[in-house]
Protein backbone atom coordinates (compact mmCIF):
# COMPACT_ATOMS: atom_id res chain seq x y z
CA UNK A 1 0.00 0.00 0.00
CA UNK A 2 2.42 2.34 0.89
CA UNK A 3 4.39 1.54 -2.62
CA UNK A 4 1.69 2.25 -4.67
CA UNK A 5 1.24 5.82 -2.91
CA UNK A 6 4.65 6.55 -3.68
CA UNK A 7 4.46 5.41 -7.17
CA UNK A 8 1.32 7.56 -7.37
CA UNK A 9 3.69 10.32 -6.17
CA UNK A 10 6.54 10.01 -7.64
CA UNK A 11 4.93 9.97 -11.05
CA UNK A 12 4.06 12.98 -10.08
CA UNK A 13 7.34 14.13 -9.62
CA UNK A 14 8.95 11.91 -11.58
CA UNK A 15 10.87 10.11 -9.86
CA UNK A 16 11.99 6.69 -10.86
CA UNK A 17 10.32 4.02 -8.18
CA UNK A 18 13.14 2.12 -7.04
CA UNK A 19 11.50 -0.39 -4.70
CA UNK A 20 8.54 -1.05 -6.76
CA UNK A 21 11.33 -2.45 -9.21
CA UNK A 22 12.57 -5.47 -6.99
CA UNK A 23 10.20 -8.16 -6.79
CA UNK A 24 9.77 -10.46 -3.61
CA UNK A 25 10.86 -7.20 -1.38
CA UNK A 26 9.39 -8.17 2.83
CA UNK A 27 7.48 -5.96 4.46
CA UNK A 28 9.74 -4.38 7.14
CA UNK A 29 7.77 -4.21 10.72
CA UNK A 30 8.22 -1.28 12.54
CA UNK A 31 9.41 -3.50 15.58
CA UNK A 32 11.69 -5.10 13.45
CA UNK A 33 13.32 -1.60 11.66
CA UNK A 34 13.11 -0.34 15.33
CA UNK A 35 15.34 -3.28 16.67
CA UNK A 36 17.99 -2.89 13.79
CA UNK A 37 17.87 0.98 14.82
CA UNK A 38 18.53 0.26 18.53
CA UNK A 39 21.04 -2.12 18.22
CA UNK A 40 22.92 -0.03 15.24
CA UNK A 41 23.40 2.72 17.87
CA UNK A 42 24.10 -0.38 20.71
CA UNK A 43 21.14 0.80 22.55
CA UNK A 44 21.72 -1.13 25.50
CA UNK A 45 24.93 0.32 26.61
CA UNK A 46 23.85 4.67 25.62
CA UNK A 47 23.31 7.18 28.51
CA UNK A 48 19.12 7.73 28.81
CA UNK A 49 19.94 11.58 27.05
CA UNK A 50 21.18 9.23 23.96
CA UNK A 51 18.80 6.88 24.23
CA UNK A 52 15.98 9.24 24.25
CA UNK A 53 17.53 10.70 20.90
CA UNK A 54 17.06 7.34 19.51
CA UNK A 55 13.39 6.51 20.86
CA UNK A 56 10.83 8.39 18.36
CA UNK A 57 7.89 10.45 19.89
CA UNK A 58 4.03 10.64 18.30
CA UNK A 59 4.85 13.10 15.60
CA UNK A 60 8.01 11.85 14.62
CA UNK A 61 6.00 7.90 14.22
CA UNK A 62 3.66 9.51 12.72
CA UNK A 63 5.39 11.40 10.15
CA UNK A 64 7.56 8.39 9.65
CA UNK A 65 4.65 6.42 9.16
CA UNK A 66 2.95 8.48 6.47
CA UNK A 67 6.49 9.08 5.08
CA UNK A 68 5.60 13.06 6.07
CA UNK A 69 2.57 13.40 3.73
CA UNK A 70 -0.24 12.13 6.76
CA UNK A 71 -3.95 12.18 5.70
CA UNK A 72 -5.95 15.22 6.95
CA UNK A 73 -7.10 13.92 9.83
CA UNK A 74 -3.40 13.23 10.94
CA UNK A 75 -2.05 16.19 9.94
CA UNK A 76 -5.18 17.63 11.68
CA UNK A 77 -4.04 15.70 14.98
CA UNK A 78 -0.59 17.11 14.62
CA UNK A 79 -0.56 20.44 14.36
CA UNK A 80 -3.61 20.61 16.89
CA UNK A 81 -0.87 18.96 19.35
CA UNK A 82 1.49 21.37 18.44
CA UNK A 83 -0.36 24.17 18.76
CA UNK A 84 -1.75 23.41 22.24
CA UNK A 85 1.91 22.68 23.59
CA UNK A 86 3.84 26.11 22.20
CA UNK A 87 5.17 28.26 25.32
CA UNK A 88 4.84 31.68 24.38
CA UNK A 89 6.95 34.67 26.28
CA UNK A 90 5.57 35.68 29.93
CA UNK A 91 6.08 39.24 28.61
CA UNK A 92 4.39 39.21 25.76
CA UNK A 93 7.66 40.79 24.20
CA UNK A 94 8.60 39.01 20.64
CA UNK A 95 11.47 40.39 19.82
CA UNK A 96 15.21 39.99 20.88
CA UNK A 97 18.72 41.59 19.40
CA UNK A 98 18.90 40.96 15.83
CA UNK A 99 22.71 40.87 16.09
CA UNK A 100 22.20 37.76 18.65
CA UNK A 101 19.29 36.77 16.11
CA UNK A 102 21.72 36.61 12.90
CA UNK A 103 24.58 34.83 15.25
CA UNK A 104 22.17 32.20 15.51
CA UNK A 105 20.82 32.01 12.13
CA UNK A 106 24.75 31.26 11.21
CA UNK A 107 25.72 28.95 13.91
CA UNK A 108 25.64 25.37 13.35
CA UNK A 109 27.27 24.21 16.46
CA UNK A 110 25.61 21.76 19.06
CA UNK A 111 23.99 18.41 19.76
CA UNK A 112 26.28 15.90 18.10
CA UNK A 113 28.42 13.80 19.61
CA UNK A 114 31.87 15.03 20.64
CA UNK A 115 29.95 18.62 20.70
CA UNK A 116 30.81 20.70 24.07
CA UNK A 117 27.35 20.84 25.96
CA UNK A 118 27.84 24.34 27.63
CA UNK A 119 28.53 25.69 24.37
CA UNK A 120 25.23 27.97 22.34
CA UNK A 121 23.70 25.29 20.59
CA UNK A 122 22.93 27.37 16.96
CA UNK A 123 19.72 27.64 15.27
CA UNK A 124 21.78 27.06 11.91
CA UNK A 125 18.92 28.87 9.56
CA UNK A 126 20.98 29.20 6.97
CA UNK A 127 21.60 25.79 6.38
CA UNK A 128 18.23 26.17 4.88
CA UNK A 129 17.04 29.08 4.69
CA UNK A 130 18.58 32.73 2.50
CA UNK A 131 18.34 35.48 4.84
CA UNK A 132 20.19 38.59 4.52
CA UNK A 133 21.26 39.79 0.96
CA UNK A 134 24.94 39.47 1.79
CA UNK A 135 25.60 36.26 3.13
CA UNK A 136 25.67 33.84 0.24
CA UNK A 137 26.36 30.42 1.84
CA UNK A 138 22.63 29.39 2.12
CA UNK A 139 20.79 26.08 1.73
CA UNK A 140 17.84 25.40 -0.35
CA UNK A 141 15.90 23.22 1.45
CA UNK A 142 13.29 25.72 2.81
CA UNK A 143 12.04 29.04 1.27
CA UNK A 144 13.85 32.13 0.86
CA UNK A 145 13.52 34.64 3.81
CA UNK A 146 15.10 37.56 2.36
CA UNK A 147 13.59 40.79 3.35
CA UNK A 148 10.70 38.72 4.95
CA UNK A 149 9.80 41.26 7.89
CA UNK A 150 9.73 43.72 5.26
CA UNK A 151 7.60 41.75 3.16
CA UNK A 152 5.08 41.06 6.17
CA UNK A 153 4.47 44.55 6.83
CA UNK A 154 6.78 43.90 10.00
CA UNK A 155 2.99 42.86 11.25
CA UNK A 156 2.13 41.92 14.91
CA UNK A 157 0.25 39.02 13.81
CA UNK A 158 3.21 37.86 11.21
CA UNK A 159 5.85 38.00 14.02
CA UNK A 160 3.77 35.77 16.26
CA UNK A 161 3.00 33.51 13.66
CA UNK A 162 6.74 33.19 12.91
CA UNK A 163 7.10 32.23 16.21
CA UNK A 164 5.28 29.79 16.37
CA UNK A 165 7.04 28.48 12.91
CA UNK A 166 10.04 28.58 14.73
CA UNK A 167 8.81 26.67 18.20
CA UNK A 168 7.05 23.91 16.43
CA UNK A 169 6.44 24.36 12.42
CA UNK A 170 4.38 21.23 12.48
CA UNK A 171 1.45 23.85 14.12
CA UNK A 172 0.72 24.84 10.73
CA UNK A 173 2.77 22.68 8.50
CA UNK A 174 2.62 18.86 9.43
CA UNK A 175 5.33 17.10 9.22
CA UNK A 176 7.28 20.18 8.07
CA UNK A 177 10.86 19.40 7.25
CA UNK A 178 11.83 22.22 9.99
CA UNK A 179 13.41 21.22 13.95
CA UNK A 180 10.63 22.40 16.27
CA UNK A 181 12.98 24.27 17.75
CA UNK A 182 11.24 25.16 20.95
CA UNK A 183 9.43 21.81 21.68
CA UNK A 184 12.69 19.76 21.74
CA UNK A 185 14.17 22.83 23.40
CA UNK A 186 16.99 23.53 20.66
CA UNK A 187 16.98 26.89 21.31
CA UNK A 188 15.09 28.94 24.04
CA UNK A 189 12.95 31.35 24.32
CA UNK A 190 15.14 34.33 24.50
CA UNK A 191 16.95 32.87 21.57
CA UNK A 192 13.71 32.69 19.43
CA UNK A 193 13.47 35.96 20.44
CA UNK A 194 16.36 37.03 19.06
CA UNK A 195 16.01 34.96 16.14
CA UNK A 196 12.56 36.88 15.56
CA UNK A 197 14.29 40.11 15.66
CA UNK A 198 17.16 38.96 12.27
CA UNK A 199 13.82 38.74 10.84
CA UNK A 200 11.45 41.81 11.90
CA UNK A 201 13.88 44.28 13.07
CA UNK A 202 13.91 46.94 10.24
CA UNK A 203 17.58 47.70 10.90
CA UNK A 204 18.55 43.83 10.28
CA UNK A 205 20.21 42.91 7.13
CA UNK A 206 17.75 40.76 6.08
CA UNK A 207 15.27 43.65 5.47
CA UNK A 208 18.29 45.81 4.52
CA UNK A 209 18.63 45.91 0.20
CA UNK A 210 21.36 44.17 -0.87
CA UNK B 1 52.52 1.58 -8.64
CA UNK B 2 54.86 3.09 -6.27
CA UNK B 3 56.65 5.51 -9.06
CA UNK B 4 52.82 6.89 -9.33
CA UNK B 5 52.24 7.16 -5.77
CA UNK B 6 55.35 9.47 -5.17
CA UNK B 7 53.97 11.59 -8.42
CA UNK B 8 50.63 11.49 -6.85
CA UNK B 9 51.93 12.81 -3.19
CA UNK B 10 54.37 15.38 -4.55
CA UNK B 11 51.39 16.66 -7.01
CA UNK B 12 48.88 16.43 -4.48
CA UNK B 13 50.88 18.68 -1.85
CA UNK B 14 51.48 21.38 -4.62
CA UNK B 15 47.80 21.47 -5.34
CA UNK B 16 46.74 21.86 -1.51
CA UNK B 17 50.07 24.42 -0.96
CA UNK B 18 49.15 26.20 -4.44
CA UNK B 19 45.21 26.30 -4.42
CA UNK B 20 43.31 25.22 -7.31
CA UNK B 21 41.63 28.57 -7.67
CA UNK B 22 45.05 29.39 -9.59
CA UNK B 23 44.94 27.37 -12.49
CA UNK B 24 41.58 28.35 -14.12
CA UNK B 25 39.31 31.55 -14.39
CA UNK B 26 36.98 29.09 -12.96
CA UNK B 27 37.70 27.80 -9.95
CA UNK B 28 34.94 25.32 -9.10
CA UNK B 29 35.73 23.80 -12.95
CA UNK B 30 39.57 23.43 -12.06
CA UNK B 31 38.67 22.25 -8.32
CA UNK B 32 36.61 19.80 -10.29
CA UNK B 33 39.43 18.72 -12.48
CA UNK B 34 41.52 17.96 -10.00
CA UNK B 35 39.41 15.77 -7.84
CA UNK B 36 39.30 13.20 -11.25
CA UNK B 37 43.27 13.62 -11.89
CA UNK B 38 44.02 10.02 -10.40
CA UNK B 39 47.81 11.94 -10.26
CA UNK B 40 46.47 14.94 -8.18
CA UNK B 41 44.80 12.36 -5.51
CA UNK B 42 46.53 10.96 -2.52
CA UNK B 43 43.77 8.29 -2.39
CA UNK B 44 46.79 6.41 -4.27
CA UNK B 45 48.87 6.61 -1.23
CA UNK B 46 46.16 4.24 0.38
CA UNK B 47 45.71 2.11 -2.22
CA UNK B 48 49.58 1.15 -2.24
CA UNK B 49 49.03 0.64 1.77
CA UNK B 50 46.46 -1.50 1.34
CA UNK B 51 47.90 -3.52 -1.20
CA UNK B 52 50.94 -4.60 0.81
CA UNK B 53 48.26 -4.97 4.00
CA UNK B 54 46.43 -7.60 1.90
CA UNK B 55 49.71 -9.56 1.42
CA UNK B 56 51.63 -9.34 4.71
CA UNK B 57 51.34 -12.30 7.43
CA UNK B 58 49.82 -10.13 10.51
CA UNK B 59 47.83 -10.74 13.99
CA UNK B 60 47.47 -13.87 16.45
CA UNK B 61 47.16 -16.67 13.47
CA UNK B 62 49.83 -14.54 11.60
CA UNK B 63 48.15 -15.20 8.12
CA UNK B 64 47.27 -12.76 5.14
CA UNK B 65 44.25 -12.06 4.02
CA UNK B 66 45.05 -13.36 0.39
CA UNK B 67 42.39 -16.38 1.42
CA UNK B 68 39.58 -13.70 2.24
CA UNK B 69 36.93 -14.21 0.14
CA UNK B 70 34.39 -11.24 -0.63
CA UNK B 71 32.05 -12.90 -2.81
CA UNK B 72 33.43 -14.24 -5.64
CA UNK B 73 36.01 -16.52 -3.99
CA UNK B 74 39.18 -16.24 -1.86
CA UNK B 75 41.47 -14.08 -3.32
CA UNK B 76 39.47 -12.79 -6.13
CA UNK B 77 39.59 -8.94 -5.97
CA UNK B 78 38.53 -7.83 -9.88
CA UNK B 79 35.53 -6.36 -9.27
CA UNK B 80 34.34 -7.55 -5.81
CA UNK B 81 33.54 -4.46 -4.78
CA UNK B 82 31.41 -3.52 -7.34
CA UNK B 83 29.05 -6.95 -6.71
CA UNK B 84 28.50 -5.52 -2.83
CA UNK B 85 26.95 -5.31 -0.31
CA UNK B 86 25.83 -9.40 -0.83
CA UNK B 87 24.72 -12.17 1.79
CA UNK B 88 27.55 -14.58 2.77
CA UNK B 89 26.53 -18.23 4.10
CA UNK B 90 29.53 -18.67 6.54
CA UNK B 91 28.54 -15.20 8.68
CA UNK B 92 25.01 -16.32 7.74
CA UNK B 93 24.51 -12.14 6.68
CA UNK B 94 24.24 -9.42 4.60
CA UNK B 95 27.78 -7.70 4.19
CA UNK B 96 29.34 -4.73 2.75
CA UNK B 97 33.11 -4.56 1.96
CA UNK B 98 34.07 -2.72 5.39
CA UNK B 99 31.86 -5.33 7.36
CA UNK B 100 33.39 -8.58 5.19
CA UNK B 101 37.11 -7.49 5.48
CA UNK B 102 36.51 -7.09 9.62
CA UNK B 103 35.51 -10.57 9.52
CA UNK B 104 38.20 -11.95 7.40
CA UNK B 105 40.30 -10.02 9.81
CA UNK B 106 39.08 -11.47 12.57
CA UNK B 107 38.25 -15.44 11.33
CA UNK B 108 41.68 -15.49 9.38
CA UNK B 109 44.14 -13.28 11.38
CA UNK B 110 42.49 -13.51 14.49
CA UNK B 111 42.30 -10.16 15.33
CA UNK B 112 39.77 -8.88 17.70
CA UNK B 113 36.65 -6.99 16.85
CA UNK B 114 36.11 -4.88 19.04
CA UNK B 115 39.76 -3.16 18.20
CA UNK B 116 39.23 -3.00 14.25
CA UNK B 117 36.08 -1.14 15.28
CA UNK B 118 37.61 1.30 17.23
CA UNK B 119 40.61 1.81 14.67
CA UNK B 120 38.60 2.02 11.57
CA UNK B 121 38.09 5.79 10.97
CA UNK B 122 41.32 7.21 11.72
CA UNK B 123 41.81 10.76 13.15
CA UNK B 124 44.13 13.29 10.76
CA UNK B 125 46.63 11.74 8.93
CA UNK B 126 45.20 8.17 7.78
CA UNK B 127 46.85 5.10 9.82
CA UNK B 128 43.78 3.60 9.67
CA UNK B 129 44.32 -0.33 8.09
CA UNK B 130 41.01 -0.51 7.45
CA UNK B 131 40.91 2.56 5.05
CA UNK B 132 44.48 1.58 3.13
CA UNK B 133 42.66 -2.24 2.58
CA UNK B 134 39.16 -0.65 1.50
CA UNK B 135 41.22 1.39 -0.99
CA UNK B 136 42.80 -1.42 -2.37
CA UNK B 137 40.37 -3.84 -2.37
CA UNK B 138 37.61 -1.07 -4.24
CA UNK B 139 40.41 0.02 -6.64
CA UNK B 140 40.48 -3.50 -8.22
CA UNK B 141 36.60 -2.26 -9.50
CA UNK B 142 37.35 0.78 -10.65
CA UNK B 143 35.77 0.85 -14.07
CA UNK B 144 33.14 -1.94 -13.22
CA UNK B 145 29.83 -0.87 -12.91
CA UNK B 146 27.63 -1.54 -9.87
CA UNK B 147 25.37 -4.56 -9.82
CA UNK B 148 24.64 -6.20 -6.48
CA UNK B 149 22.43 -9.28 -6.59
CA UNK B 150 19.79 -8.90 -4.12
CA UNK B 151 18.46 -12.73 -4.46
CA UNK B 152 18.76 -14.30 -0.85
CA UNK B 153 15.56 -13.41 1.24
CA UNK B 154 18.49 -11.44 3.48
CA UNK B 155 19.86 -9.79 0.54
CA UNK B 156 15.90 -8.23 -0.15
CA UNK B 157 15.25 -7.72 3.64
CA UNK B 158 18.89 -5.45 4.12
CA UNK B 159 17.63 -3.52 0.84
CA UNK B 160 13.94 -3.04 2.18
CA UNK B 161 15.37 -2.37 5.80
CA UNK B 162 17.41 0.51 4.55
CA UNK B 163 14.37 2.06 2.56
CA UNK B 164 12.87 2.00 5.71
CA UNK B 165 15.43 3.33 7.97
CA UNK B 166 15.82 6.37 4.74
CA UNK B 167 12.86 7.85 5.87
CA UNK B 168 12.83 7.32 9.27
CA UNK B 169 12.62 10.73 11.53
CA UNK B 170 14.44 10.93 15.02
CA UNK B 171 16.53 13.19 17.37
CA UNK B 172 16.67 17.22 18.59
CA UNK B 173 16.28 17.75 14.93
CA UNK B 174 13.43 15.46 13.36
CA UNK B 175 15.86 14.47 10.45
CA UNK B 176 15.73 11.74 8.66
CA UNK B 177 17.58 10.78 5.50
CA UNK B 178 15.27 11.69 3.13
CA UNK B 179 15.47 15.26 4.81
CA UNK B 180 18.44 16.40 2.92
CA UNK B 181 18.15 13.33 0.16
CA UNK B 182 15.14 13.00 -1.33
CA UNK B 183 14.70 16.23 -2.91
CA UNK B 184 16.35 17.73 -6.59
CA UNK B 185 19.11 20.13 -6.73
CA UNK B 186 18.94 21.09 -2.94
CA UNK B 187 21.81 21.98 -0.90
CA UNK B 188 22.85 22.34 2.48
CA UNK B 189 24.42 25.92 3.27
CA UNK B 190 26.46 25.60 -0.01
CA UNK B 191 26.87 21.82 0.30
CA UNK B 192 25.20 20.03 -2.79
CA UNK B 193 22.58 17.06 -1.48
CA UNK B 194 21.78 14.30 -3.51
CA UNK B 195 18.87 12.47 -4.12
CA UNK B 196 19.19 9.34 -3.34
CA UNK B 197 16.21 8.11 -4.24
CA UNK B 198 17.27 9.07 -8.00
CA UNK B 199 19.72 6.22 -9.85
CA UNK B 200 22.06 9.42 -11.22
CA UNK B 201 22.77 10.80 -7.79
CA UNK B 202 22.82 7.51 -5.94
CA UNK B 203 24.88 6.68 -8.45
CA UNK B 204 27.20 9.58 -8.69
CA UNK B 205 27.48 9.74 -4.81
CA UNK B 206 28.41 5.87 -4.32
CA UNK B 207 30.80 5.12 -7.22
CA UNK B 208 32.86 7.80 -5.51
CA UNK B 209 33.80 6.27 -2.52
CA UNK B 210 36.08 5.32 -0.84
CA UNK B 211 37.44 8.90 -1.43
CA UNK B 212 40.16 10.81 -0.32
CA UNK B 213 38.80 13.43 1.99
CA UNK B 214 40.96 16.68 1.81
CA UNK B 215 39.20 18.30 5.15
CA UNK B 216 39.85 15.41 6.68
CA UNK B 217 43.25 14.29 5.41
CA UNK B 218 42.62 11.14 5.23
CA UNK B 219 41.11 8.50 2.97
CA UNK B 220 37.38 8.02 3.91
CA UNK B 221 34.91 5.10 3.28
CA UNK B 222 31.09 4.26 2.93
CA UNK B 223 30.61 3.53 6.66
CA UNK B 224 32.03 6.80 7.83
CA UNK B 225 30.34 8.12 5.42
CA UNK B 226 26.84 6.93 7.02
CA UNK B 227 28.58 7.62 10.84
CA UNK B 228 29.19 11.21 9.39
CA UNK B 229 25.97 11.63 8.78
CA UNK B 230 24.20 10.15 11.45
CA UNK B 231 26.23 12.02 13.65
CA UNK B 232 25.35 15.73 11.63
CA UNK B 233 21.52 14.20 12.59
CA UNK B 234 22.58 14.32 15.98
CA UNK B 235 22.37 11.02 16.38
CA UNK B 236 24.59 8.66 18.85
CA UNK B 237 27.77 7.13 17.25
CA UNK B 238 26.77 4.28 14.37
CA UNK B 239 28.15 1.28 15.44
CA UNK B 240 30.87 0.14 13.05
CA UNK B 241 29.52 -2.44 10.37
CA UNK B 242 26.11 -3.15 12.25
CA UNK B 243 22.96 -3.91 10.25
CA UNK B 244 21.90 -0.81 10.23
CA UNK B 245 25.00 0.61 8.10
CA UNK B 246 24.76 -2.59 5.62
CA UNK B 247 21.02 -1.72 5.17
CA UNK B 248 21.58 1.70 4.03
CA UNK B 249 24.32 0.97 2.16
CA UNK B 250 22.65 -2.26 0.14
CA UNK B 251 19.68 0.11 -0.34
CA UNK B 252 22.15 3.01 -2.00
CA UNK B 253 24.02 0.93 -3.88
CA UNK B 254 20.96 -0.43 -5.36
CA UNK B 255 19.76 2.54 -6.18
CA UNK B 256 23.19 3.20 -7.94
CA UNK B 257 23.24 0.13 -9.97
CA UNK B 258 24.53 1.16 -13.69
CA UNK B 259 27.07 3.84 -12.09
CA UNK B 260 30.51 3.77 -13.08
CA UNK B 261 32.85 3.47 -10.28
CA UNK B 262 36.09 5.98 -9.99
CA UNK B 263 37.75 4.78 -6.95
CA UNK B 264 39.33 6.08 -4.97
CA UNK B 265 37.46 9.55 -5.51
CA UNK B 266 38.64 12.73 -4.06
CA UNK B 267 36.29 15.21 -2.05
CA UNK B 268 36.39 18.11 -0.29
C1 LIG C 1 16.27 21.60 8.02
C2 LIG C 1 15.76 22.74 7.34
C3 LIG C 1 15.34 23.98 8.08
C4 LIG C 1 15.96 24.65 9.12
C5 LIG C 1 17.26 24.29 9.83
C6 LIG C 1 15.15 25.82 9.38
N1 LIG C 1 14.07 25.83 8.55
FE1 LIG C 1 12.64 27.29 8.45
N2 LIG C 1 11.62 26.19 7.07
C7 LIG C 1 12.05 25.03 6.49
C8 LIG C 1 11.04 24.55 5.56
C9 LIG C 1 11.13 23.27 4.72
C10 LIG C 1 9.96 25.46 5.61
C11 LIG C 1 8.63 25.39 4.84
C12 LIG C 1 7.65 24.48 5.57
C13 LIG C 1 7.07 25.10 6.80
O1 LIG C 1 6.58 26.25 6.75
O2 LIG C 1 7.08 24.45 7.86
C14 LIG C 1 10.36 26.50 6.56
C15 LIG C 1 9.61 27.61 6.88
C16 LIG C 1 10.06 28.70 7.62
C17 LIG C 1 9.34 29.95 7.77
C18 LIG C 1 7.98 30.29 7.17
C19 LIG C 1 8.18 30.95 5.84
C20 LIG C 1 6.83 31.36 5.26
O3 LIG C 1 6.28 30.56 4.52
O4 LIG C 1 6.35 32.44 5.59
C21 LIG C 1 10.11 30.74 8.59
C22 LIG C 1 9.81 32.16 9.01
C23 LIG C 1 11.29 29.98 8.94
N3 LIG C 1 11.22 28.75 8.33
C24 LIG C 1 12.31 30.43 9.78
C25 LIG C 1 13.37 29.65 10.22
C26 LIG C 1 14.31 30.06 11.24
C27 LIG C 1 14.32 31.41 11.92
C28 LIG C 1 15.18 29.02 11.43
C29 LIG C 1 16.31 28.88 12.40
C30 LIG C 1 16.07 29.17 13.78
C31 LIG C 1 14.79 27.98 10.50
N4 LIG C 1 13.69 28.39 9.80
C32 LIG C 1 15.45 26.77 10.37
C33 LIG C 1 13.25 24.38 6.74
C34 LIG C 1 14.15 24.74 7.74
C1 LIG D 1 21.28 17.36 7.76
C2 LIG D 1 21.48 16.91 6.43
C3 LIG D 1 21.79 15.48 6.14
C4 LIG D 1 21.16 14.34 6.59
C5 LIG D 1 19.98 14.24 7.52
C6 LIG D 1 21.84 13.22 5.95
N1 LIG D 1 22.83 13.66 5.15
FE1 LIG D 1 23.94 12.56 3.85
N2 LIG D 1 25.01 14.20 3.36
C7 LIG D 1 24.79 15.48 3.85
C8 LIG D 1 25.87 16.34 3.42
C9 LIG D 1 26.00 17.83 3.75
C10 LIG D 1 26.73 15.53 2.65
C11 LIG D 1 28.04 15.94 2.00
C12 LIG D 1 27.87 16.60 0.70
C13 LIG D 1 29.21 17.12 0.24
O1 LIG D 1 30.23 16.67 0.74
O2 LIG D 1 29.21 17.98 -0.63
C14 LIG D 1 26.15 14.20 2.62
C15 LIG D 1 26.69 13.12 1.92
C16 LIG D 1 26.08 11.88 1.81
C17 LIG D 1 26.52 10.83 0.92
C18 LIG D 1 27.69 10.92 -0.04
C19 LIG D 1 27.34 11.79 -1.20
C20 LIG D 1 28.49 12.02 -2.14
O3 LIG D 1 28.22 12.38 -3.29
O4 LIG D 1 29.63 11.86 -1.77
C21 LIG D 1 25.68 9.77 1.11
C22 LIG D 1 25.73 8.44 0.39
C23 LIG D 1 24.73 10.17 2.13
N3 LIG D 1 24.99 11.45 2.52
C24 LIG D 1 23.73 9.36 2.64
C25 LIG D 1 22.96 9.70 3.76
C26 LIG D 1 22.16 8.75 4.52
C27 LIG D 1 22.01 7.29 4.21
C28 LIG D 1 21.59 9.45 5.54
C29 LIG D 1 20.79 8.96 6.70
C30 LIG D 1 21.39 7.98 7.54
C31 LIG D 1 21.99 10.83 5.38
N4 LIG D 1 22.85 10.93 4.32
C32 LIG D 1 21.53 11.88 6.17
C33 LIG D 1 23.73 15.89 4.61
C34 LIG D 1 22.84 15.04 5.25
Amino acid sequence: MRFVTAAALSACLAVPVLAAEIPGLPTISVERREQAVRDGFRYDKLAPELKARIEQDDTQRLCTEYRNEPPPEVAARIEKAALEAIVFPEDGKFLGDWKKGEALSLNGYGLRMGDDPKRQVGGNCYACHEMAPTELSYGTLGPSLKGYGKLRDFAQDAIKEVYIKIYNPNATVACSTMPRFGTKKILSIDDIRHVLAFLFDPNSPVNREE
Amino acid sequence: MRARSIVAACLAATWLATGAAAQSDNPVEEYRRLLADPFANPGYLFVDRGEALWHQKRGPKNASLEQCDLGLGPGVLEGAYARLPRYFADADRVMDLETRLMWCMVNLQGFDEATIKKTAFSKRGGQSDMEALVAYVAEKSSGMTFEIPLEHPKEKEAYALGEAVFYRRSSYFDFSCSTCHSLDGRRIRLQELGNMTRQEDAARAMTSWPTYRVSHETLRTMQHRMWDCFWQMRMPDLDYGSELSVALITWLTKNAEGGELAVPGIKR
